[in-house]
């Protein structure tokens, strides 16, 4: 019965996010007949002047109210969809197919629960609950400014909720029972005719590789990241729409694209953490597809990022917002398509599914909608400025925006190509991790470059003189910094590249710091730290920003230390053996097999860890076997420096036979700075994102500076 | 003039991409082909890359844990979404598979962990060349059992 409300209420949601859509479009027929009115066709501009003489203040506000308090009810009947269905995840109610598939008798409550994120339906049910509390989020705001804008809002979060409620109610139900029919056990909404209901005894169980704290906050961390970029894009269209074409919509949305990408940031680098830790192969990103499908949306999100304050300073690049801002919706569509359906084979294809053709649909025409309505108003989004100089702020962050488009093509050609060779030589080629270590790695260079030259560049026009001015003392600092890890770490060329960039990078940001907190120092008379502290409070966004890019640069060492660092040995010990690798001799002592909490079997080896005769610790890698899915999970014992990670993993043992226990044994360096760089990530998202007690005052207040600023150079 | 300078640079970083592009796609690509389709070519896919996929049988996987050496022979499966249909799914087609002694074989030999997913009927996907005998040595080696996470219906009960 639960699961029969679960799907009613599911239906009725579905109604309403289709009734706010069709209202709020309604309530504002005005902006409809413009559009249609420049369709060429004489039934088209009839049909517009109708509408046109329809439009009256009263009933365009009443029925904008009325959408909004609709799209205001989808998140309580989504919440009650949700609880519904962690009730029935949580009570063991296997006679739902989905609660049979994610969930098993022997796993905690907090695993059921966190299923509900585990298998596609339920996952799909979550994006939508997220959406909803999002648009809800928008739609409470004051709006009084911004009266035009809301409708279109709220049209586009409800065309997204709806297709995403449709999708769940329609196609991938998590509420469907399993019926015994005359041929065999099916799954159907409606009990079928001579069919009796049908209760398993027990769950297929979550798949184990899934039962992980990384995996249990990357994909709500993803979703978070990627429902959050509807929001900046549904003010995108309001805007194209109502035709109120200036930085309006991009002022109003800057924080939701800076929380944004802090969740695909966070969600990307957890799902790293999670292989790290949980698949055993020594690594954290392979270039699978699906990861590169979570990546895309990341790569023109950052554009946008950074783009988005060439048209706030300068007024240029609008047609370019609304493009990357349109290319990013649809790269979250195909994202959560792709990371949910596993059309390709791949690490995370645990769910398969006929939705493909409705998602691909969906995102083909709100793409060919979107960049239409930008032609529409091509004119409109002129530029109000010329770049002139090459050196200039806004070149270099043009030129940062053509890197990361560069890689998101070497991204999306790494992804089809194995479908368009087919199709032209017939043969079925792919590419692997290397193509896309080999293109992007010089493209990654690059925007590490200009990241330590653009911060000194100035808005309107820099010159080698003026740049090389304030960036010659840092540029000498980092070839030091260079010239002493040749002599003491490696004449690895690639390796020295990217750590001359790191240190490049890092100086100049701490020199901007430095050079900010001296100016305040001298005018106001502060100490070092409250100037410090003033300066960055001043411009978060720009000082929480430099934050970001030195975490980055941390995380580029811990890249550059896995990546080119990385030793491994591997072989099989007796107990009392040895082996040795980067300094460390690993002793093998133990090993034992038991049955673990939740029923499965733990093959758990001891190993003692030293450093010539210094005694570091224990290390305990362990394979568990989980005998509900049959399958089996390498977890490494991992002892974690700065310097780098020890890392091995149990490869075999047999109790009856005396061959002793297999090992594979990694040595990993600098990998932590990975970690920690992402850390530090958190911090500069959150100083350049947190809202301000009065947003609209001070964005008009750096706009008033920055104008200054700019007529000063 | 001042639109010259922009479209040079952009023109230069589209070149670089391109060559970029077009280079790193030479270097790493890899043919992804079935069993039947590596026989067929026969000794010109000798020392190439490939990307291949097949039915694990399990009674030929030996595991020599003292060298990490993990030998197995895998049978062809086809590849067009298709065909697998007519064959009731992929879950089946492998198992018919591993059962048609009629199918063509290949022995695949890698060095390394042997993976937790390795049993009967699974699809592997095995990356690296064929040596002149036609024995595959893989690189890498990818695992998917379709009849654990696809098959949503559970058994009849007893």
């Amino acid at each position: 019965m639960i699961a029969n409300l679960g799907f009613g209420i599911l239906l009725v949601t579905f109604f309403v996010t289709v009734y706010s859509a069709v209202t709020a479009a309604a309530s504002n027929p005005k902006g409809l007949a413009r559009l249609l009115g420049s369709i060429p066709s004489p039934r088209a501009k009839r049909f517009a002047d109708e509408l046109e003489k329809m439009e009256t203040p009263q009933r365009a506000a009443s029925m904008a109210e009325s959408a909004r308090r609709a799209m205001l009810l989808t998140f309580p009947l989504l919440t009650i969809t949700s609880l519904l269905l962690i009730y029935l995840l949580v009570n063991d109610h296997y006679e739902v197919q989905f609660v049979y598939e994610v969930t098993s008798r022997s796993m905690p409550t907090y695993l059921k629960i966190t299923a509900w994120w585990g298998g596609q339906a339920g996952s799909l049910l979550f994006w939508s609950w997220l959406m909803s509390a999002f648009a809800s989020l928008v739609t409470l705001r004051k709006w009084d400014r911004d009266r035009e804008f809301l409708p279109w809002v709220i049209f586009v979060s409800c065309v997204t909720l709806a297709f995403f409620v449709g999708m769940t109610a329609f196609f991938e139900n998590p509420f469907r029972v399993f019926y015994q029919t005359e041929t065999g056990v099916e799954a159907h909404f409606f009990q079928p005719a001579n069919s009796i209901p049908f209760t398993p005894e027990d769950g297929r169980g979550l798949n184990p590789l899934l039962r992980h704290p990384g995996m249990i906050i990357h994909p709500p961390l993803l979703y978070l990241g990627f429902v959050s970029y509807v929001i900046p894009f549904a003010f995108a269209i309001a805007a194209l729409i109502t035709g109120r074409t200036d930085d309006r919509w991009i002022r109003l949305t800057r924080r939701w694209s800076l929380w944004a990408w802090l969740f695909l940031t966070f969600g990307l680098v957890l799902g790293g953490r999670w292989a790290y830790d949980v698949l055993g192969w020594g690594g954290y990103w392979g270039w699978d597809p699906v990861e590169i499908a979570a990546f895309m949306p990341w790569l023109t999100g950052t554009a946008f990022l950074h783009s988005v304050m060439i048209q706030e300073k300068r007024g240029m690049l609008k047609h370019w917002n609304m493009l990357l801002i349109i290319l990013t919706y649809d790269l979250v569509i195909f994202g959560t398509f792709l990371t949910r359906s596993g059309v390709l084979s791949s690490v995370h294809a645990f769910a398969q599914s006929a939705i493909g053709p409705l998602f691909f649909a969906y995102i083909a025409i709100t793409l060919i909608v979107s960049v239409a309505l930008v032609i529409y108003r091509w004119g409109e989004l002129k530029s109000e400025t010329e770049m002139n100089s090459l050196l200039s702020r806004e070149a270099l962050f043009l030129f940062n925006n053509l890197l990361f488009m560069s890689i998101l093509v070497v991204c999306f050609w790494g992804v089809i190509y194995p479908l368009t060779s087919e199709l032209f030589t017939g043969s079925k080629v792919t590419v692997g991790p290397a193509f896309y270590e080999r293109a992007n790695g010089p493209l990654f260079a690059g925007l590490m470059f200009l990241m330590g030259i653009a911060p000194l560049s100035a808005w309107g026009h820099s010159t080698v003189k003026t740049l090389g001015r304030a960036m010659w003392l840092p540029t000498v600092a980092a070839v030091l910094v260079t010239a002493a890890i040749f002599v003491t770490y490696t004449h690895n060329v690639y390796a020295l590249i990217g750590f001359f960039l790191v240190a490049f990078v890092i100086l100049i940001t701490l020199y901007e710091y430095w050079r900010g907190s001296r100016a305040r120092m001298k005018i106001h008379g502060e100490n070092i730290f409250t100037a410090f502290w003033n300066l960055t409070a001043r411009d978060r966004r720009r000082y929480g920003g430099y934050i970001v890019h030195i975490s980055m640069m941390l995380m580029a060492i811990g890249i550059l230390g896995i990546e080119l660092f990385q030793m491994e040995t591997q072989g099989t010990l007796e107990v009392g053996q040895q082996k040795s690798i980067g300094g460390y001799d690993v002793v093998y002592k133990d090993i034992a097999r038991f049955t673990g909490p939740d029923g499965r079997e733990v093959t758990r080896a001891v190993l003692s860890i030293y450093r010539g005769q210094e005694y570091l610790g224990d290390l305990h890698p362990r394979i568990d076997y989980y005998w509900d899915s049959q399958q089996s999970m390498t977890i490494p014992g991992q002892r974690a420096t700065m310097k780098d990670d020890l890392y091995i993993l149990l490869v075999n043992w047999e109790p009856a036979a005396a061959t002793g226990a297999t090992f594979k044994i990694y040595v990993n360096p600098l990998v932590n700075w990975l970690w920690m760089g992402s850390l530090l990530f958190l911090i500069g998202i959150i100083i350049a994102a947190w809202p301000d007690k009065d947003p609209e005052r001070i964005a008009v207040r750096t706009e008033k500076r920055a104008r200054q600023a700019s007529a000063a150079d | 003039m001042k639109l010259n300078k922009f479209v040079i640079g952009g023109l230069l970083i589209l070149g670089a991409v391109v060559f970029l592009i077009a280079n790193a796609t030479k270097d790493a690509s890899q043919y992804f082909m079935t069993v039947d389709e590596l026989k067929a070519e026969g000794p010109t896919m000798v020392d190439k890359n490939l990307r291949v996929s097949g039915a694990v049988i399990g009674d030929t996987i030996q595991y020599d844990p003292s060298t990490l050496t993990l030998t197995f022979e895998v049978a062809h499966v086809p590849a067009e979404d298709a065909t697998l249909k007519d064959e009731g799914g992929l879950a089946e087609a492998l198992h018919q598979a591993t059962i048609d002694p009629s199918r063509s074989r290949m022995t695949v030999v890698y060095v390394g962990v042997k993976p937790d997913l390795l049993r009967n009927e699974a699809q592997a996907i095995v990356t690296g060349y064929v040596d002149a005998d036609g024995v595959f040595h893989a690189e890498e080696l990818l695992l998917k059992c379709p009849t654990r996470y696809e098959e949503a219906v559970p058994e009849q009960a007893g």
